[in-house]
């Protein structure tokens, strides 16, 4: 188990992809640092450690180079911690079929919510919503598939689209106070709507998932410093 | 090396479909091609079916199992056929290449497209100048080395090679050299041609600027 001073994690509170991280550590009980970046006004050990892209997350691991974005984080703690709670399963086509559904909501599913914030008008803003509800059936239908009956996404257990979806119910719960859309309800995703209620008060989760005062600033700073288009 | 049923779906002018046929090769993986007639217009029930969610190309059916994302497909294949490994062995090390595989796939090709689709100056040195900024990363990730994975040709390697048909059609309509800006890079996209795995995958990028044209045509830049 790593000692509390050789892993810290650069973050922030309200973004789901720190939270992830945060999540993998919890499963795995590794203790770490955590050091809060102000997003409006970037670290110089953030823009240091992640010149690339200058985001958090990056885990800084002892005396070894920054690793920044949350899927590799997470496949890297998975191999470095393989026996405790493991996160991905063994089978190589499971493994593969997990990647798939996580590539598919980090490149298809959650951009749709920065394209939402960001497109002016109604109408355009209608027709955004309406891809979110579609995506979101398709994510229901791979929970029924992943579960197959069980509770989590893993089955028995948490696993890796538990931590990869889950990081987004703060989120969810977020948007239908706030902006009126319910991206998971009873009718259309059952099934995730049950699953939801699960990780909200599971050990791993709770503590983590950031509440409204801390996304209502997140999104307010979004507004500012990246105002919507002009219609 | 025979480890059930192996086929691909493809499209000739996909470079995610070059960099997966390059892996296999790579891995001596012997496999039945099966490739897209026509993937704008009218795809294959068999695509359809195995690729529902975006029905693209391409995809690897292993004993008529589907899958899908071409990074995900050679990471697949590294597990399953474990000779030769394309990964580092090192877990940092293994991050360190999804890292980079992770930027290749988001940042080459669309900054490459960017290029040949726009008639306008202003736009198109925008594009040229954004393309050398992440060349400019990836010739840094290369340094002194004859390949990305160190001395041998591995993970990073296959996923940047497979795009590279498309980058004399970039230099053609940015009118640029790569040479002349990152000349350890050009060195390196050389150097990995010359192997026959990826000679052999690759379409010939003459087919390929013809390609950019036709597609240039169709949205009325030519």
């Amino acid at each position: 188990m790593g000692k509390r001073s050789e892993i810290k994690l650069l973050g922030t509170d309200a973004s789901p992809y720190v939270n992830r991280v945060q999540f993998v550590l919890n499963l795995k009980s590794i203790e770490y640092e955590y050091i809060e970046e102000n997003l409006a006004c970037k670290s110089e050990l953030l823009l240091k450690s992640n010149p690339v892209y200058k985001k958090v997350p990056v885990l800084l691991h002892a005396n070894k180079p920054p690793l920044p974005e949350s899927l590799i984080i997470i496949e890297y703690l998975d191999e470095i911690y393989p026996d405790i709670h493991p996160i991905l399963p063994s089978n190589p086509l499971d493994r593969a079929d997990n990647r798939f559904w996580a590539s598919y909501i980090d490149n298809k599913f959650f951009p749709l919510f920065e394209e939402l914030r960001q497109t002016p008008g109604k109408e355009g803003k209608e027709v955004i919503k309406k891809q979110i509800i579609e995506g979101s059936e398709l994510l229901e239908e791979a929970f029924v598939k992943f579960s197959n009956g069980k509770a989590y996404f893993g089955g028995d257990d948490v696993g890796y689209l538990d931590v990869v979806l889950g990081c987004f119910i703060g989120w969810t719960k977020f948007f239908e106070k706030h902006i009126e859309l319910k991206v998971i309800d009873e009718l259309r995703t059952p099934k995730l709507l049950e699953w939801t209620n699960r990780i909200w008060s599971h050990e791993a989760f709770k503590n983590t998932i950031p509440g409204n005062e801390t996304l209502l600033d997140f999104y307010m700073m979004l507004q500012i410093h990246k105002p919507p288009r002009a219609a | 090396m025979a480890k059930g049923d192996v086929k691909l779906l493809t499209m000739w002018a996909s470079p995610f479909c070059m960099r997966v046929k390059v892996a296999l090769a790579e891995k001596e993986i012997a496999y039945e091609e099966i490739e897209e007639k026509d993937l704008m217009n009218d795809k294959s029930d068999l695509l359809l079916k195995s690729n529902p969610v975006h029905k693209q190309v391409p995809v690897l059916l292993h004993d008529d199992k589907p899958i899908a994302e071409s990074t995900n497909i050679i990471t697949y294949i590294d597990q399953v056929w474990s000779a030769k490994p394309l990964l580092p062995e090192c877990a940092y090390e293994k991050s360190r290449a999804r890292f980079w595989a992770d930027y290749i796939d988001r940042k080459v090709h669309p900054a490459g497209r960017a290029i040949w689709s726009s008639n306008d100056k202003d736009e198109v040195e925008v594009a040229k100048n954004n393309f050398l900024d992440i060349m400019k990363y990836l010739d840094g990730t290369l340094g002194d080395k004859d390949y990305f994975n160190g001395d041998t040709f591995g993970f990073v390697d296959i996923l940047l090679i497979g795009l590279t048909s498309y980058f004399p059609a970039y230099e053609k309509f940015g009118d640029f050299k790569l040479e002349d800006y990152y000349p350890k890079l050009a060195a390196w996209i050389t150097r990995s041609w010359a192997r026959e795995t990826v000679s052999e995958s690759l379409t010939n990028p003459e087919k390929i600027t013809n390609f950019v044209i036709m597609m240039r045509k169709m949205f009325g830049l030519e």
